[in-house]
């Protein structure tokens, strides 16, 4: 699996640096756990919702890394006529069930699937992996008083915790304290986790608690590439030649 | 037509695709729905943002959400609900606004939903319904238990016209023939302007057409409607909605990029608050020449003008 994910890795900053694309440092936060749970936890029942859009790139890359988007489609990311665009689109393919890039809404869209499935007599989880800096919308807490209120134990959200959003971290932005105290509070089995530690991720997504289900994945902004980690500016930037280099050097000799 | 909606939703209670979420509200009119339904009848709490994506999550595995609230709370509230969620991906969910227009009266300018129909327009793939009256209401529902298309549902209190047996329910429907302007109306208005035109002379009463179904372009402007304006060419539009974005506007532009153009537009229409003061729906619509007799005046006005000419 870690091989599998490198590769990835090495892919998602290729295609960033060849489209002159941001947004790769909350990429490469979520990479490790969207790997694995596409990889390893997701069946043909289960639904996943990326309700941080602008992790578009990781998504596109794992999907890549299953065989359900070719090199010829990453080659198009984020360029005219692509449709790969920048957050996922609406009505292309299969494995992305809704367009998303306007935080606050992925929960309730995962909420909605999931009372779908139940009311159906469906199988199948539904799996949404939300921002940290995405907690500022009050639509989430509306989500999370909804999910627990119809006991939709066939729910899971996880938080890419990287402690970075748009303009500053989260605790200067609007300090939640513990986010996990807090979703532990409205009724979801919450787990926190070492983000990148696939030994973790693989416990965590093992759970088999009652209920709708939360992970707190702590990860780092940025993660392997040691000039962008934990820096903010990676929220934005495209790299130059020699950052995307020295970049590959970095993840290759992991 | 809240208490219409329900019982007639309540003959589709067998249909497991049927599903209900309210944003806490119905208390008097949707029990017995919710009694029908049982777990399809969903209380969303006050949260429309979240109740709006869970039905668009709903309607993406098959189900067919209906999605109740006070208009305003449905169409303005989630707006970015409505439009990333529902209607970037066509999917068929129907968002009920009970209250179109000044509807709420005296309840005040929040519970007004005077820029509805114009603003959910502007989304793609969305269409909206306006009853007129009571009869359309089971009819329209029919026809959306088997829609497309996300749709924007504006309920409101309907009058029916005295004296007049309404035809069959139409996306555009003659009410009245007459020699004077052509008339469309839009919405539960249209019943008292009907009766207060339908004595005229018909050599001056307006040929009044209702139009229910929106954009335009859903269906085709019937020919005699067309035949009626190119005869009068004066058309005259009344809606409990802001000129922006109504009817008014939008039928000016369908007719004319079709190469209609008549020589006179009357455009009655939602103003606001003219005094900054609140009332009864009668109240407001008085305030905004949207009354019956006002209606009824401008006519004549306008006959008397045009005798003189």
């Amino acid at each position: 699996m870690f091989d599998t994910i490198n590769k990835a890795k090495l892919r998602l900053l290729k295609m960033h640096f060849e489209s002159g694309v941001g947004h790769i440092g909350g990429n490469l936060s979520s990479l490790d756990v969207l790997m694995y749970l596409h990889h390893k936890v997701l069946n043909a029942d289960d639904v996943f919702i990326l309700s941080k859009g602008h992790s578009a790139g990781a998504l596109y890359v794992t999907l890549w890394s299953l065989g359900h988007l070719t090199d010829e489609d990453l080659k198009q990311f984020h360029r005219n006529g692509t449709k790969l665009a920048g957050h996922p689109p609406p009505n292309w393919i299969p494995w992305i069930k809704f367009a998303t890039g306007s935080l606050g809404h992925g929960l309730s869209l995962s909420a909605g699937v999931a009372l779908g499935k139940k009311l159906q007599g469906e199988p199948g989880r539904v799996y949404c992996l939300l921002s940290d800096g995405e907690w500022d919308e009050g639509s989430n807490w509306e989500a999370l008083i909804f999910a627990a209120h119809n006991r939709l134990d066939n729910l899971t959200l996880i938080v890419d915790h990287n402690g970075l959003q748009g303009f500053g971290t989260t605790k200067e932005v609007a300090d939640l304290g513990s986010l996990a105290d807090k979703i532990r509070s409205f009724g979801f089995h919450t787990d926190e986790i070492k983000g990148h530690n696939l030994g973790d991720i693989a416990i965590a997504f093992s759970c088999q608690a009652m209920g709708p289900r939360a992970i707190i994945a702590h990860t780092k902004k940025g993660c392997g590439v040691c000039f962008m980690e934990n820096k903010m500016e990676w929220h934005y930037l495209p790299m130059s030649e020699a950052q995307y280099q020295q970049a590959i050097r970095e993840i290759t000799t992991e | 037509m809240r208490n219409i909606l329900c019982n007639t939703l309540v003959e589709y209670s067998a249909n497991r695709e049927f599903i209900f979420l309210t944003g806490d509200l119905g208390y008097k009119a949707l029990e017995p729905l919710r009694d029908a339904i049982g777990s399809r009848f969903i209380n969303a709490g006050v949260a429309e943002q979240n109740m709006v994506s869970v039905a668009a999550g709903l309607a993406s595995v098959g189900l067919r959400p209906w999605v109740y609230s006070i208009a305003p709370f449905i169409y303005a509230r989630p707006f970015e609900q409505v439009r990333n969620d529902i209607c970037m991906h066509n999917l068929p969910v129907i968002l009920v606004g009970n209250g179109g227009g000044y509807a709420y009266g005296a309840m005040g300018a929040t519970h007004h939903a005077i820029e509805d129909y114009g603003v959910m327009l502007g989304l793609i793939n969305m269409h909206v319904f306006v009853p007129a009256f009571a009869l359309d209401v089971p009819v329209i529902i029919r026809k959306l238990m088997e829609y497309k298309y996300p749709v924007y549902l504006r309920l409101g209190a309907c009058e029916k016209p005295k004296d007049l047996i309404l035809p069959p329910y139409a996306p555009w429907r003659r009410l009245l023939r007459g020699d004077g302007p052509t008339m469309l109306i839009v919405g539960p208005l249209a019943g008292g302007i009907i009766s207060a035109l339908m004595d005229l002379d018909e050599s001056y009463r307006p040929d009044l057409w209702v139009l229910t179904e929106l954009p335009i372009s859903a269906n085709a402007i019937p020919i005699e409607f067309i035949n009626d304006l190119r005869r009068s060419s004066h058309l005259f539009v009344v809606e409990e909605h802001v000129a922006q974005g109504g009817i008014g506007q939008m039928l000016v532009y369908t007719l004319l990029t079709m190469g209609e153009s008549p020589s006179k537009f009357t455009h009655r229409y939602a103003l606001g608050y003219v005094s900054s003061l609140y009332g009864s729906q009668k109240f407001h619509r008085k305030e905004c020449g949207l009354n019956p007799k006002s209606i009824a005046t401008e006519v004549r006005k306008r006959h008397g003008f045009e005798a003189k000419s």
